[in-house]
């Protein structure tokens, strides 16, 4: 050992300096997490969460039931049955999704030619029971209801790259 | 023997005495109990700033009773025993823990006129009981019954055992250079600027000393989250977790206590100046508690754990010769000064 070698551990110049950073971090470094439930970080406008099927403005479902979403989900999470309305319109009478199921790929609002299903900005929807995880289409319209607006300026944002 | 005048004649010389002492411990505890929860708070609370985190947030403002939530989670639940384990023993170790850790209170001079006990030989008591927590940490070890536990056990006696050799020949050093063995005329005991430099390498040994003695990062071995997972915690639940835990932290109190009676200047206001007189002198001590207490953390934030045979060779072929020599050297400058007290 050189003396330069013991001086130093000795004098544990290094073991100083290791705890100089540490208290350089604790005063003068920006924190890197969030006080969570009730500050929350961004989303990308194309975050992919809990589903939602959209109106138009006018009130009537943007859905008519062409099952290509059904068609193209990986995981086989979307049931759908559909039947002509009393006007004639082609409408789904089932729309069910299964989050339990659904691995949030996206696909589903790519394949819809009409953006009634997409993936809106909402993760958290937890639930106590497994039941409540499967979807069917009146909460589906009461997500699109209830997110609407984010969805729409979301979709709108995003309307350049595709 | 005892005939009730006999008990009366005592009562009327000694009641009020042992009424006063008996307040005196239950504040005491009082104290120290709150002491440990907020010293609890503000661990989680530094090393999540040291990570840049926020620590607790949720529990009370900026989170400041998250300590009082986990105890009461903790006390609610139900103590498990192992199937095989030695019940007695297995109850006793964390009783034992934390009786220590509160009895060694008696006698620390908290400022000029606050001590339960003044005895002359304070420092001896103080060394007796601390050198006792051992005993908590390997019945545990042993009554637990598992193998975890009992290499945790093991690996704690080793190292108390190692590093309470040369925290004692810093304590010689520091009664030599004092001349008495009770800690408020340890506190109180002239020291001109050379015996402050001589007990300076010192007061680095004992800092490194206590981190081991306490079973601290970076020299936790006996928990070894990594390894042992929880080492001698390993079967405890409970409360009888919540007692180990309350004599770890207060253990961890009681060793800073210690530091600023023998080397920081108890109650004393810092570097002897006058004009800070003005802040009572129990101000002063939990000032220097909180700061030792600080590097405590500090260094948990800082260090990762030694392995064992380092911590072996660290007490033993570093700190005890390096002690040795200094007891020597210190004691020789003492005789070529004149400076031996009384």
């Amino acid at each position: 050992m050189s003396v330069n070698t013991v001086a130093r551990s000795f004098l544990l110049t290094e073991i100083l300096k290791g705890m100089a950073l540490t208290l350089k971090y604790m005063f003068f470094m920006p924190k890197v997490t969030i006080n969570y439930p009730y500050e929350k970080g961004p989303l990308s406008t194309r975050f992919r969460g809990e589903h939602a099927l959209r109106r138009y403005p006018n009130g009537e479902e943007r859905c008519i039931a062409c099952k290509l979403c059904e068609a193209i989900c990986p995981a086989q999470a979307i049931t759908i049955e559909a039947e002509p309305r009393e006007d004639g319109s082609r409408r789904t009478t089932r729309y069910d999704i299964d989050m339990t199921k659904c691995i949030y790929c996206g696909l589903c609002q790519e394949a819809c030619p009409v953006d009634a299903i997409v993936e809106g900005p909402n993760f958290e929807f937890a639930t106590e029971t497994r039941e409540e995880l499967y979807y069917n289409k009146d909460k589906l319209l009461a997500n699109g209801d209830r997110w609407e607006a984010q969805i729409a300026s979301n979709l709108n944002a995003d309307a350049p790259y595709r | 023997m005892f005939t009730s005048e006999a008990m009366m004649q005592f009562w009327a010389e000694y009641g009020e005495t042992f009424a006063w002492q008996l307040l005196h411990m239950v504040v005491l505890v009082g104290v120290l109990l709150i002491s440990v929860a907020y010293l609890v708070y503000a661990e989680r609370k530094i090393l999540g700033l040291m990570q840049r985190r926020q620590g607790p947030m949720t529990v009370g403002p900026f989170g400041l009773l998250q300590t009082f939530a986990d105890a009461f989670k903790l006390i609610s639940k139900e103590v498990v025993f192992p199937t095989q384990a030695n019940k007695p023993v297995f109850l006793i170790a964390p009783m034992l823990t934390m009786t220590l850790a509160v009895a060694a209170w008696a006698v620390i001079p908290v400022s000029a006129q606050l001590v339960v006990a003044n005895i002359n030989v304070g420092i001896l008591y103080l060394f007796a009981i601390s050198s006792l927590g051992v005993y908590g940490v390997i019945m545990a070890g042993w009554a637990s019954n598992s193998k975890y536990a009992f290499l945790g056990g093991m690996r704690s006696a080793s190292q108390m055992v190692s590093y309470e050799v040369s925290m004692g020949l810093v304590i010689v050093t520091v009664i030599l250079c004092t001349g008495s063995m009770n800690l408020s005329d340890i506190v109180t005991a002239e020291r001109p600027w050379w015996m402050v430099i001589l007990l300076l390498p010192m007061l680095v040994i004992f800092l490194i000393s206590i981190l081991a003695e306490t079973n601290r990062a970076p020299f936790d071995l006996p928990e070894g989250e990594s390894e042992l997972s929880g080492g001698f915690l390993v079967e405890y639940s409970s409360i009888a977790f919540v007692l180990f835990f309350l004599g770890e932290y207060a253990n961890m109190i009681l060793m800073s206590a210690i530091t600023t009676i023998l080397f920081l200047g108890g109650w004393l206001p810092p570097f002897g100046l006058e004009f800070l007189d003005f802040l009572p002198g129990l101000v002063w001590f939990v000032f220097k508690v909180s700061l030792v207490l600080f590097f405590f953390i500090w260094a948990r934030a800082t260090f990762p754990r030694y392995r064992y045979d380092q911590l072996m060779r660290l007490g033993w072929k570093v700190f005890l010769p390096f002690s040795l020599a200094w007891v020597v050297i210190v004691a020789g400058t003492l005789i070529a000064l004149d400076a031996v007290p009384n």
